[in-house]
């Protein structure tokens, strides 16, 4: 599962760079020319940093979890290419205790890496927005509310995605109905956390007392958008609550309804923040309505078409659930220490 | 011309066993006898077998981390610096051009970086991989179930207790399934 939900976080940045021809000119910190540098103290470039070192740190833990199990794909392939890749990406891999000494060490150093990769990836993304002055971006809540919606939103994705495999590969013994339960329940702490982001929201525009502020609420309840803000509620905040029960928690039909609820709802929060904040900014003049065109329905839908695309692609050619890690699971790996 | 070195014929002798506790027994049994150039071979990590193997030595992996990330900070400290203060400074809101507290996400991305590529290329570095070639793939069956459901022990013949009937001796007594000899 671990592998699994890395591989999805390696697709994000590239969802991420948008320009990708000119990012590399303005944004990486190279000896040019011109001489010039790129601003450290903006969060843009705070950004670039943090989604890149997401990105190649999640490749890098990807593969090092792969090359055990490439080594058994190299031992067990027919055909005389099958080897040669599965050998040549396996490394030579042959199992050694002196090996699988430093091998642990290595991947529990790079799980606990990452964990403080995956907060500061979220709440530098929101200080994009935090630190501008838009109103309905410039909140303190935001690295928090962030990280809780990441979270929120990749659970709800990891369901979306592992309970059709599940079925179609019949996975039930690893994928157990226990795990569904635990996702299920952190889709539903996350879910709250974000309820109470919605709420310090509304909280925070009417204490400030600021017009700018307040009128941010007052445009997602009664502006041209609003039913959109009314969907975000239903999704993220209504369609989550019977997981409360045990009953829905252990029923994977259930869970699979809730996670779309779930995805559509965070998609709903990043229109909420993004147009709905730009389109009634300070000046009256700049007021205007965002209407998507094809150009951004065609962009959206194909990166729905990679994702998907790089996913088959990977549970085609590797294992999509760690092998070596579930070996260390079955009771043949229990070892009794020598009595004394 | 004449190669003055002579390549040993015999890397060492592998012996099989049927599960990870005989293996891990076998590798007791081993090191207590005195044998020091040994390895074993699980297609899982097996913590017990490696602390027998590894003489209870601990694994370097975490230093090099360290010393990686250590690197990371202040190469990454050194970047914005140099770039904000001296190559090409500009007035930022009227921050100072060391203005460090905003450069914070950048040392910590750069920490969490050479951290985690030192942890990762080190411990393959470590292992002296990648390494396509290895004597004990000449031994069919552990070509066949040693990355999956064999258990094999590995002592070398570099060892200076090895010797190629007794040490064999030793490994039948052990309760190997088959004792083969790994042409180096």
């Amino acid at each position: 599962m671990t592998l699994f939900a890395v591989a999805c976080a390696v697709i994000y940045p590239l969802f991420h760079t948008g320009r990708p021809w000119l990012a590399v000119y303005w944004l990486l910190p190279y000896p040019n020319t011109m001489g010039m540098w790129p601003n450290f103290r903006s969060p843009l470039i705070w950004d670039v940093f943090a989604v890149s070192t997401y990105g190649s740190v999640s490749l890098l833990f990807w593969y090092i979890g792969l090359i055990p199990d490439l080594g058994t794909l190299r031992d067990k392939a027919k055909n005389l290419w099958q080897k040669r890749i599965y050998g040549t990406l396996s490394m030579g891999w042959r199992g050694s205790a002196r090996h699988w000494h430093n091998y642990e060490q290595a991947y529990l150093l790079l799980a606990g890496l990452s964990t403080p990769l995956v907060l500061s990836v979220h709440s530098v993304v929101s200080f994009d927005f935090a630190s501008g002055q838009i109103p309905g971006w410039h909140t303190t809540i935001f690295p928090p509310y962030f990280v809780a919606g990441a979270v929120f939103a990749g659970f709800a994705m990891v369901i979306t995605l592992a309970l059709p495999l599940r079925r179609l590969f019949g996975l039930q013994d690893f994928i157990t109905d226990k795990h569904l339960d635990n996702m299920s329940k952190v889709m539903l702490v996350t879910g709250l956390i974000v309820a109470y982001g919605y709420l310090m929201e509304a909280f925070t525009s009417w204490y400030s007392g600021n017009i700018f502020e307040t009128y941010v609420m007052k445009n997602r309840l009664e502006g041209p958008y609003r039913w959109l803000y009314y969907s975000l509620l239903v999704c993220n905040v209504l369609a989550v609550q019977p997981l409360w029960f045990r009953r829905v928690r252990y029923s994977p039909l259930a869970i699979w309804a809730i996670s779309m609820f779930v995805n559509v709802g965070m998609w709903l929060e990043r229109f909420v923040i993004i147009p709905m904040s730009l389109h009634r900014d300070f000046l009256p003049s700049s007021w205007d309505m965002y209407y998507p065109t094809a150009w951004d329905f065609s962009t959206f839908f194909g990166t729905i078409g990679l994702f998907l695309a790089l996913m088959f692609l990977f549970i085609r050619v590797f294992p999509a659930i760690a092998i070596f890690e579930m070996r260390t699971l079955t009771p043949e790996a229990k070892v009794k220490e020598p009595a004394h | 011309m004449h190669a003055e070195t002579r390549a040993p014929e015999l890397h060492g002798l592998l012996a099989e066993y049927r599960s990870a506790q005989e293996l891990l027994d076998a590798t007791r049994r081993a090191h207590a006898e005195g044998f020091r150039a040994m390895d074993a071979y699980t297609p899982y990590p097996v913590e017990e077998i490696a602390e027998v193997v590894c003489d209870h030595h601990r694994s370097r992996v975490p230093l090099v981390c360290l010393i990686g990330g250590v690197v990371g900070a202040l190469s990454g400290w050194a970047l914005v610096w140099w770039t904000s203060s001296i190559a090409y400074p500009l007035n930022i809101g009227g921050k100072p051009y060391n203005s460090w507290p905003a450069f914070i996400p950048v040392i910590f991305e750069c920490t969490i970086l050479f951290a985690a590529f030192s942890a990762g290329i080190g411990m393959l570095a470590l292992n002296r991989l990648p390494e396509p070639y290895h004597p004990v793939f000449n031994v069919g069956s552990f070509r066949e179930r040693g990355s999956r459901e064999g258990y094999f022990l590995c002592i070398e013949a570099g060892d200076e207790r090895f010797d190629r009937t007794r040490t064999r001796e030793f490994l039948t007594a052990t309760g190997a399934l088959e004792v083969h000899e790994v042409e180096a």
